[in-house]
């Protein structure tokens, strides 16, 4: 597991949440790409985007943690993450820099962090000034379970 | 040794096909001496390789050839078997070298033997000394076309065929870029380059093309194989097996195709005796034929067989419950025959091994169609039936729509699309509503009509004057679908969704557009279908559809709580019988629960979070503050279920979202704009207090079949139901209610009114002509059940209903049912 070594994350922040990820999942950092919504997708899909020729669908990650909506005038990021299947986008609040954390630093999830966000933490690092948690990145793209329709016009 | 396992196994497919051509014509001499080179040359091969075993079983079948070809022996059945055999043990030899690099253990002695006596003993004496044949120059010939060509792995062509599929693309932005500049040198380059990329798509998309044949090559041994195994005499035709198609839609026809061959040697042709009587040649004919059509292949896969009872089609779907005795008067011929590729069905009277298993021509159609195509019989009682496939020369860069709604760009596949009509002015007037449901009379027919945005839930057009109507078929039915706008047809890329995506029905997959934004595509029959415009035939039933789906939504009204991580969770509140409050100190432990005394009695207190999150600490209600409690109860039983927060009532219309596995909720619902998960009271009560349910189906015994098609709904009723004591067992639809009172004993039904396919009076009709089943009564659930007193009025004839009717069989039988 990578959390055992010495492993470098690429971070961002959700809210006011502080988020790192395995820097070899990350493909890429786009700043916002114009999107297509998908009608009827869950609203945790925001849409798709081009990225050079591909299509890529894009996950709001506020969503996906049951935060509050982005406001219309700050525009998310793009953290493309490579998976099996092809790449797939994540929609962050802010992108921050690669950090190279040590094990000794390395604490499972606490308790009382929002059940959804939870779900998707492997753990936490304790930093000087802030926590930043570890995201799970295959569970965070499992969003299979949340396929159904969304109510008309909820968008 | 890539090279020779790739080039050996297309020889022996080779074979395949020419064995049983050399049996039906022993007298040919260039096909003995094509099926001796071949044998010749993986013998070859195999010695200068190093695999002995291989080597002399091809050295004895080259052998007994040569004893043929020279004119020494005359071919036998028993002569072709042995060589068939030898075929299939080289490839099983083969298979093993390419997985384990070695020959394999099995041993070929028998094998060998056969061959070798085979070659000694003189069965047949040669009647007809055959002429010399001239065989050298063929090989020559051959040999030069070889030269000509080379090998390239599929892969690359595949990569290829997407970075055109990427030019194409490119080539699009630029044409568009162009028509907004006036220059004319950069006008000129672009069209270049689009000539140039259109030809060069054309050609790529023709190294991909692989003539029929090769899907072919396989069937005259499975014709023969089959036509043995079931003791009759086939014939296989094939015509225009050059015609060339992509090579993914080769390889999704592949199976589809064995399977209706099989099907016409199996149910098809009939038997010889039968043949003859029926003033019939003997030998039955199946025959293949490929020919373009319009830009699309057409397949026929055609016998001279005893052809399609109807009236046997007709009465077996009625059989079965999949049409209503109603809907088969009205059917045409036509129609009807169609009705042997709806699932679950299948005319043999008997299951062979070679079909009749179930896998049936649903399967086949839903292969066809899944690559665009079509499939349609045709028969002639007596004379034979032909069935024909529609398919698409490609899956890559298809034409399409660009049509838009509520300001969204979609594309529409044109191989759907019949035609386009336009309605401005007075005219839009002219579309008309049956029973709710949109239609149009196009020339004296009424189609029926789906609006994108509605279908989609996006917002509504501005209103405007015009309507354009997109007119589409989707298997066997056309349906016409209300666009904002159409703009143009256009070259697309279909790049399929991720995996997030899936479960999307309405679209097949995206592409990118001109101006470089991404746009959806259409998938005919799942917009179709989510319309409802497809689910059922026949306009009263599309109408019952609709309804339904408001029912599913009609107000409901709901208590929402919060317990431990579940921050909104919500219960009918019909099935809660009180709210209490009780303060910390009144709670007692007796029995390892949790109690209160309560209206005379000892009421049991349940932790809510401990039943839904059996891992999380216990008791974590249990602080200083009050307890809430929700009270459910039935008249002899209660039980407090321990809440944190009992947060509001609503009163609203609710569509359930998805469905859940997880123990304890039934799914979640947006309520009051917020996400919501639905508690499943019983599994609640099964968990905390199991005696209750268990001693009250000891009681009553009753076992109600609850047929409905909303997911929902069933929920709904199916904890109502059990809270009054039922043991409930669920279909969603007719055919699924009739098995399950097959298998179950059954003592009453409660039927949703728009049951799939036929509604309430489908399922009734169904019951009543199965006479082991008749006397079971059935009750109707109410169109709107989502409303409580209806619910509550449909449960209450059903308990009537059971109460009149002894219980037949003990509770112990049911537990198969579920």
């Amino acid at each position: 597991m990578s959390t055992v070594q010495t492993t470098q994350y690429a971070t961002f922040v959700v809210d006011d949440l502080f988020f790192g990820i395995d820097v070899l999942r990350v493909q890429e950092v786009l700043r916002y790409q114009e999107m297509t919504r998908i009608p009827l997708a869950p609203t945790v899909a925001a849409g798709l985007i081009n990225l050079r020729g591909q299509i890529v669908a894009a996950l709001d990650m506020r969503r996906r943690l049951g935060l509050a909506p982005r406001s219309a005038e700050r525009l998310p990021m793009n953290l493309v993450v490579r998976t099996e299947e092809g790449p797939v986008s994540l929609l962050v609040d802010e992108i921050g820099d690669v950090l190279q954390l040590e094990p000794a630093d390395f604490e499972s999830a606490p308790d009382n962090l929002t059940p959804s966000a939870r779900e998707l933490v492997r753990g936490v690092y304790k930093l000087k000034d802030r926590l930043l948690l570890v995201l799970d990145p295959d569970r965070t793209l499992e969003v299979n379970e949340f396929l159904e329709t969304r109510p008309a016009g909820s968008n | 040794m890539r090279e020779f396992l790739l080039e050996s196994n297309e020889n022996l497919n080779r074979l395949d096909s020419e064995i049983p051509e050399l049996e039906q014509r022993p007298a040919d001499k260039e096909l003995l001496a094509s099926v001796f080179r071949t044998i010749h040359t993986i013998k070859g091969t195999c010695g200068f390789l190093g695999f002995p075993l291989l080597e002399r079983i091809a050295h004895q079948a080259e052998s007994l050839l040569s004893l043929l070809r020279s004119g020494e022996k005359r071919l036998s059945p028993r002569m072709v078997a042995v060589i068939l055999e030898c075929v299939d043990s080289i490839r099983k030899i083969l298979g093993n070298l390419e997985a384990t690099q070695k020959e394999g253990p099995d041993e070929y002695a028998p094998l060998l033997d056969r061959l070798r006596a085979a070659i000694e003993y003189p069965e047949d004496v040669p009647e007809l000394p055959p002429p010399p044949a001239e065989v050298p120059a063929e090989i020559e010939r051959a040999s030069a076309v070889a030269e000509s060509a080379i090998r390239v792995d599929v892969g690359l062509l595949d990569k290829l065929m997407n970075l055109v599929g990427e030019l194409v693309l490119a080539r699009n932005q630029v044409l568009q870029f162009t028509t907004q500049k006036e220059d004319g040198a950069l006008t000129a380059t672009a069209q270049r380059l689009n000539l140039i990329t259109s030809e060069l798509q054309e050609n790529v998309m023709k190294t991909r093309m692989q003539p029929i044949g090769m899907v072919w090559n396989k069937l005259p041994r499975l014709v023969r194989d089959t036509a043995h195994a079931c003791g009759k005499l086939v014939r296989l035709d094939m015509d225009g097996s050059g015609t060339e198609l992509d090579k993914t839609i080769i390889e999704a026809i592949k199976d589809p195709l064995t399977h209706l061959v099989r099907n016409c040697c199996d149910h098809g042709i009939e038997s010889q005796e039968e043949r003859v009587r029926a003033g019939k040649p003997p030998h039955g004919v199946v025959s293949l034929k490929a020919y373009h059509e319009g830009g699309q292949v057409n397949i026929e896969v055609a016998d001279d067989g005893a052809g399609v009872d109807v009236a046997r089609v007709k009465l077996k779907a009625l059989e079965k419950g999949l049409i209503r005795p109603e809907q088969a008067e009205r059917m045409s011929e036509h129609e009807a025959m169609n009705l042997i590729f709806l699932p679950g069905f299948s005319t043999a009277r008997t299951v062979t091994n070679v079909s009749g298993r179930g896998v049936g021509l649903d399967v086949v159609r839903c292969n066809i169609e899944r690559i665009g195509g079509t499939v349609d019989v045709f028969s002639t009682l007596g004379k034979g039936t032909v069935i024909r496939l529609k398919i698409p020369l490609t899956l890559a860069i298809i034409p399409g729509l660009v049509a838009v709604s509520g300001g969204e760009t979609f594309l529409i596949p044109q191989a759907s699309l019949l035609e386009l009509i336009r309605l401005d002015g007075d005219c839009a007037g002219r579309i008309e509503r049956v029973h709710g449901t949109p239609v149009y009379r196009r020339r004296g027919r009424l189609l029926p009509l789906a609006f994108l945005n509605q279908v989609l839930g996006l917002e509504k057009a501005a209103q405007c004057d015009v309507v354009n109507i997109v007119v589409l078929q989707a298997e066997d039915r056309q349906f016409g679908l209300v666009v904002d706008g159409i703009k143009d047809t256009q070259e697309i890329v279909v790049k399929p969704l991720g995996k997030q995506l899936k479960g999307l029905t309405v679209y097949s997959g995206a592409t990118i557009m001109g101006d470089g934004r991404v746009a959806l595509i259409l998938d005919v029959l799942g917009v179709g279908e989510r319309s409802g415009v497809l689910a059922n035939r026949g306009a009263q039933d599309r109408a019952a559809t609709q309804t339904l789906a408001a029912a599913g939504e009609d107000n409901q009204r709901m208590l929402l709580f919060r317990a431990g991580s579940f921050s909104r969770l919500a219960v009918p509140l019909s099935l809660v019988a009180r709210l209490e409050e009780f303060p910390q100190a009144q709670v007692e432990r007796a029995g390892g629960h949790h109690v209160v005394q309560y209206r005379d009695g000892i009421l049991t207190l349940v932790s809510l979070a401990s039943v839904l999150e059996p891992g999380s600490p216990a008791d974590t209600a249990l602080t200083n503050d009050p307890i809430q409690a929700i009270v459910v109860a039935d008249g002899q039983h209660s039980l407090g279920i321990m809440v944190d927060q009992i947060l509001d009532i609503v009163d609203e219309a609710v569509a359930v979202r998805q469905s859940t596995n997880r123990l304890g909720l039934l799914g979640s619902a947006v309520v009051s704009k917020e996400v919501t998960d639905f508690l499943d009271l019983r599994a609640v009560v099964e968990a905390a207090a199991p005696e209750w349910l268990g001693r009250q189906a000891a009681n009553r015994a009753a076992v109600v079949l609850l047929a409905e098609g909303s997911t929902f709904l069933r929920g709904l009723i199916r904890g109502e139901l059990e809270m009054a004591g039922h043991r409930v067992v669920e279909a969603c639809d007719a055919t699924e209610a009739i098995n399950r009172m097959e298998g179950v004993p059954i003592t009453a039904v409660l039927a949703g009114s728009n049951l799939p396919p036929g509604g309430y009076g489908g399922l009734q009709d169904a019951i009543r002509q199965r006479p082991n089943l008749a006397q079971i009564p059935v009750v109707e659930l109410a169109a709107s059940a989502g409303r409580r007193e209806e619910m509550l009025t449909s449960i209450a004839r059903l308990a009537s209903a059971v109460a009149t009717r002894e219980p037949a069989i003990p509770a112990g039988c049911v537990e198969g049912g579920e």
